[in-house]
């Protein structure tokens, strides 16, 4: 099984070729063959995708299952996996199937909508999997056409706005990730990730405009990866397109989205960002834990005042990625790990929140907070289960999201106390948005006329809901499961990049010189 | 000896003789009932000289005492060239049938335009390259009035006669410049001329005829003509400006700064530097507001000259390799999306407006679908190949150190990628209208989804055209 990375990644979109040449009409037994063939593909990539979990040995911190073949220009199409990608594949694979499922009722051109997402899952798997730049940026870019269109064609009311927002931020992000890319093959003669990973680039100072660039060319090139995994992340204050792309979204869009999408931002930091620019790192290591900091308190806060359910969902997705980025840049071994475990976890849980926030809104057409209150009355499953991912969301001990925060914050306190302060805060806002919007949606009295006759989730809705109770459960009581996983990788990288740091002996005394002038 | 030289420019010779042939038999017999035939025997002649040229020959020679080159950038160019001419010529019949615009001139002005390209491609000489690009020029005035009862067809085909001829007289006096001051009209001899320190004369003529070429590639300061003679020349002319021309310029560009003064490559490349970025820019903003496709594509005509000339700014062999593949992938694309552009229609009027897409993927999901490939190709998003030609010039670029060209691309082209998601936008997010028929002839059809599938196939190895750029552009630059 050599090509079985290859395999994994391009099921999906075999399977939207199939759609998109075979199936004809819009009836309801099209409509029912799409969802069908969309099921079955997204399925079968999962069980394929086992075979890489299983076949995985943690020890090993390098690359596994390596396909490499010539491609154009002298690049490479590259695939493998190692720890740190492990699990973000197997992410995107288990929660697809879930996704296809939340959209059985889509009506409206279903045949597209499938393809749309069967070719998503296909360049977010490629994602984790290039070892190619090119080959990476091509899957990381791709993807925003599928994304493009769920939104614009399916979304609600502003999609067109926010669907141009949502491609052009990331587009310029993007963009100027493809010059540092090029510019690392000018410098190193190779678009082979490993061999990057291993290059040191120069960090010889030199000025650009008269400002003294620290770091030299590190520097130069963390920042045009971060203008494009900062934004992807997102990271405040580059997160304003994220509120408008998920309210906007249907439902399966904004499971996608938060679950997988943003983790594309924390799988760049810990693939690129860390181990090719490791000074460039330290170098801006402090603004990067602060603007997390200042991302936690500042959107749990903004949280607060939302009137939208999936608008305060989304702002503390952005509070909650925040933490990612402040465990991977304590760049030690809790903070990264945690880091990691909180994008898994925020991967279960943020869907869950999404789909959540889909049963209701599938019922009454509204996600205003003010439309709802007293749903335990008449939906006392749906207020469990909604209970569940609440606590699991504000960071409850026994769930997923206890351990990622817990982990992150003890990270960064090894680092910079100040920014754990801090951090810490958001601890309390989150609970504190998280509980009111479950009192508001969920407890008192039913006193409104609309919702008199509100049913309850029906049994697909309720299985949906089931594995991602499971493994945020599993994930809170035996966190090891990932740890293990995980740990030598995140080891193996935390080493070289301390290493790199002190080798250079360049940015503590550059930093007090430049503060000196 | 002469015969020598004649089996070098054999290809051409070929040409002009069908093309008068052609003339003197339509003159004699049909007239415009042959106009049909005419055209497909034209678009076939084409295809042949192609492959020919494309199999045929090897190394670099030299006919007329080096005023005609053949090596292999000419003859990359005249493939891409000949073959996009056949493609568009194929494309249009039945868009000029439907409209009465179906003259039996109409092939033959394009076949000596094609002519004049092809020699423009091999020009060792001043002389030769003035030839070459007049005779280009003359055909395409006329074509650009081809349909002579229309106010907007003459207009587009006066401005572009009067501007056309400024810019040739820029040409010409840089031209006699250079000859003042290097004494010779060969390229061959101005390269020595030149040597490694241009003298002032020389420099000056340097940038007129620079200026002169830009004007044919319409690059940005020199574009003024472009989204006029776009929108007022007949669709099928529109789409031929668009393409064949774009590459027959873009490669006497970059033969006369390699072959001419290649010496001085400092000098010139701070001109091409800034001709890109101005291109791109100006395309990608004053394409924002366009409201007819047909402009839109004259802007969007504009930034990829842009992109292209960023290969050439770079000044290596990498970068003209990059400007070629660059071209040709343009001229894919754009082929596509004029055979789309040719068929938007409603009760048999032909449409420009892009409003009037508005929810055609409903309508018409296939064809939607391959524009929504050729809009993000055109855009430069992977996978589609547009991505790999932005890919390649930009590695020119930064190998040869602008990295401020290349980051200027870059925001460039996100501006850019705006007016393209519009297209998407009305196709697929608009509201429902009915301003378009589904209607297309088949060999539209057939070009937008080839176009379109070559588009997302050749991300595999580019269909093999990177070495043959890589040779094209070592025999230049050498």
């Amino acid at each position: 099984m050599e090509n079985l990375l290859s395999i994994v990644t391009f099921i999906p979109l075999l399977a939207a070729a199939i759609l998109a040449l075979f199936l004809r009409g819009d009836d309801e037994g099209a409509r029912k063959n799409a969802k069908w063939v969309a099921m079955i593909a997204t399925v079968a990539t999962f069980l394929v995708s086992l075979f890489i979990l299983t076949g995985f040995d943690p020890s090993n911190t390098g690359m596994q299952f390596v396909e490499d073949r010539e491609w154009l220009f002298g690049l490479h199409y590259k695939m493998g996996v190692d720890g740190i990608s492990l699990l973000f594949v197997m992410l995107s694979t288990f929660l697809m199937p879930l996704v296809i499922w939340s959209a059985w009722d889509v009506t409206h051109r279903t045949k597209e909508y499938m393809i749309a997402f069967l070719m998503l899952e296909t360049l977010m798997l490629g994602v984790f999997m290039a070892l190619d730049l090119v080959l990476f940026y091509v899957f990381f870019e791709a993807g925003l056409i599928p994304m493009f269109l769920i939104i614009g064609i399916w979304g609600g009311k502003n999609r067109i706005y926010a669907s141009f927002k949502f491609f052009l931020y990331t587009f310029l992000g993007s963009v100027l990730m493809l010059v540092a890319m090029v510019a690392m093959y000018a410098d190193a003669g190779t678009m082979d990730i490993p061999t990057l990973m291993t290059h040191e680039f120069s960090t010889a100072g030199f000025s650009v405009l008269g400002i003294q660039v620290v770091g030299g060319l590190q520097t130069m090139l963390f920042l045009a990866f971060f203008a494009s995994f900062a934004v992807k992340m997102p990271m405040w204050p580059v997160h304003t397109w994220l509120p408008d792309a998920h309210v906007q979204a249907p439902t399966a869009g904004s499971v996608v989205l938060a679950a997988i999408l943003l983790k594309m931002g924390g799988y760049g930091f810990l693939r690129f960002s860390l181990p090719m620019f490791p000074v460039g790192s330290a170098v801006m290591g402090d603004l990067v834990l602060w603007m997390s900091a200042i991302a936690i308190v500042y959107t749990s806060l903004v949280a607060l005042v939302q009137e939208d359910m999936k608008k305060l969902i989304a702002y503390s997705s952005v509070a909650h990625m925040g933490y990612v980025t402040m465990g991977i840049f304590a760049m030690n071994q809790q903070g990264i790990d945690g880091a990691i475990f909180q994008m898994i976890s925020h991967g279960f849980i943020s869907g869950a929140l999404f789909l959540c926030v889909g049963v209701i809104y599938d019922r009454m057409h509204t996600r205003d907070i003010d439309a709802y209150g007293g749903l335990v009355n008449r939906m006392p499953a749906y207020a469990l289960l909604f209970m569940f991912f609440t606590m699991a969301n504000v960071g409850l001990p026994g769930t997923s999201g206890f351990v990622g925060e817990f982990l992150t914050l003890m990270g960064i306190f090894q680092v910079n106390t100040w920014v754990a302060a801090v951090a810490a805060l958001g601890v309390i806002f989150s609970a504190a948005y998280a509980l009111w919007l479950y009192r508001r949606v969920v407890m008192g009295e039913l006193i409104k006329e609309s919702l008199k006759s509100i049913t309850d989730m029906t049994g697909r809705e309720k299985m949906i809901f089931a594995p991602l109770v499971i493994m945020t459960l599993l994930l809170g009581i035996y966190p090891s499961l990932v740890t293990d996983l995980i740990g030598p990788s995140v080891e193996a990288l935390v080493h070289h990049v301390h290493t790199a740091i002190e080798a250079s002996d360049l940015t503590v005394a550059a930093v007090a010189e430049v503060a000196a002038h | 000896m002469i015969s020598s030289d004649i089996q070098i420019v054999l290809p051409e010779i070929i040409l002009a003789l069908f093309a008068m042939g052609a003339l003197l038999g339509a003159v004699y017999t049909g007239k415009d009932k042959t106009a049909s035939f005419l055209t497909w025997l034209t678009a076939g002649v084409f295809l042949v000289l192609g492959a020919w040229i494309g199999l045929n020959g090897q190394g670099t020679q030299e006919a007329f005492g080096g005023m005609f080159i053949n090596d292999s950038f000419s003859r990359f160019a005249k493939v891409v060239i000949l073959f996009s001419a056949a493609a568009v010529l194929i494309v249009s019949i039945d868009y000029m049938a439907k409209r009465d615009l179906l003259r039996f001139e109409y092939p033959i002005l394009v076949a000596l335009a094609t002519v004049g390209m092809m020699v423009m491609v091999s020009a060792g000489d001043l002389m030769s390259l003035y030839m070459g690009l007049e005779l280009q020029s003359l055909a395409l005035y006329v074509v650009a009035s081809l349909r002579r009862d229309s106010a907007k067809s003459t207009e587009a085909g006066l401005k572009y006669f009067v501007l056309g001829a400024l810019s040739s007289g820029l040409l010409l006096y840089g031209a006699s410049l250079t000859y003042g001051f290097a004494g010779t009209t060969l390229f061959s001899g101005i390269l020595t001329a030149v040597g490694h320190d241009v003298s002032i004369g020389l420099l000056f003529g340097m940038v007129f005829m620079m200026s002169g070429f830009a004007f044919k590639v319409s690059a940005a300061p020199f574009h003024m003509w472009t989204p006029d003679v776009y929108e007022g020349s007949p669709t099928p002319v529109t789409a031929f400006f668009a393409t064949a021309p774009k590459v027959a310029a873009m490669g006497l560009f970059a033969r006369v700064v390699y072959d001419a003064f290649g010496g001085v490559v400092g000098d010139w490349q701070q001109i091409v530097m800034m001709l890109s970025i101005l291109s791109m820019f100006v395309g990608a903003i004053a394409a924002i507001g366009q409201t007819n496709i047909k402009r839109l594509m004259a802007y969007s005509s504009i930034a990829h000259m842009g992109f292209a000339l960023m290969g050439l700014a770079a000044g290596t062999a990498m970068g003209v390799e990059a400007m070629l593949v660059y071209m040709s992938i343009y001229v894919t694309m754009n082929i596509g999306t004029f055979a789309f552009i040719l068929s938007m229609e409603k009760d048999g009027k032909p449409v420009t407006e892009i409003k009037a897409l508005s929810m055609y993927s409903k309508k018409e999901p296939l064809k939607a679908l391959a524009l929504l490939v050729l809009m993000f190709s055109l855009a430069g998003v992977p996978p589609m190949l547009g991505f790999m030609g932005k890919l390649a010039v930009f590695r020119a670029a930064l190998e040869a150190d602008l990295v401020w060209l290349a980051v200027a691309a870059g925001i460039a082209s996100v501006i850019g990628a705006f007016y393209y998601l519009r297209v998407v936008y009305y196709m697929y997010f608009g509201e429902d209208s009915d301003a378009l028929d589904g209607t297309m002839s088949p060999v539209a059809w057939g070009m937008l989804v080839a176009s379109a599938v070559i588009m997302l196939v050749g991300i595999v190895n580019l269909f093999g055209i990177v070495p043959m750029a890589a040779e094209a552009a070592q025999a230049l630059v050498n």
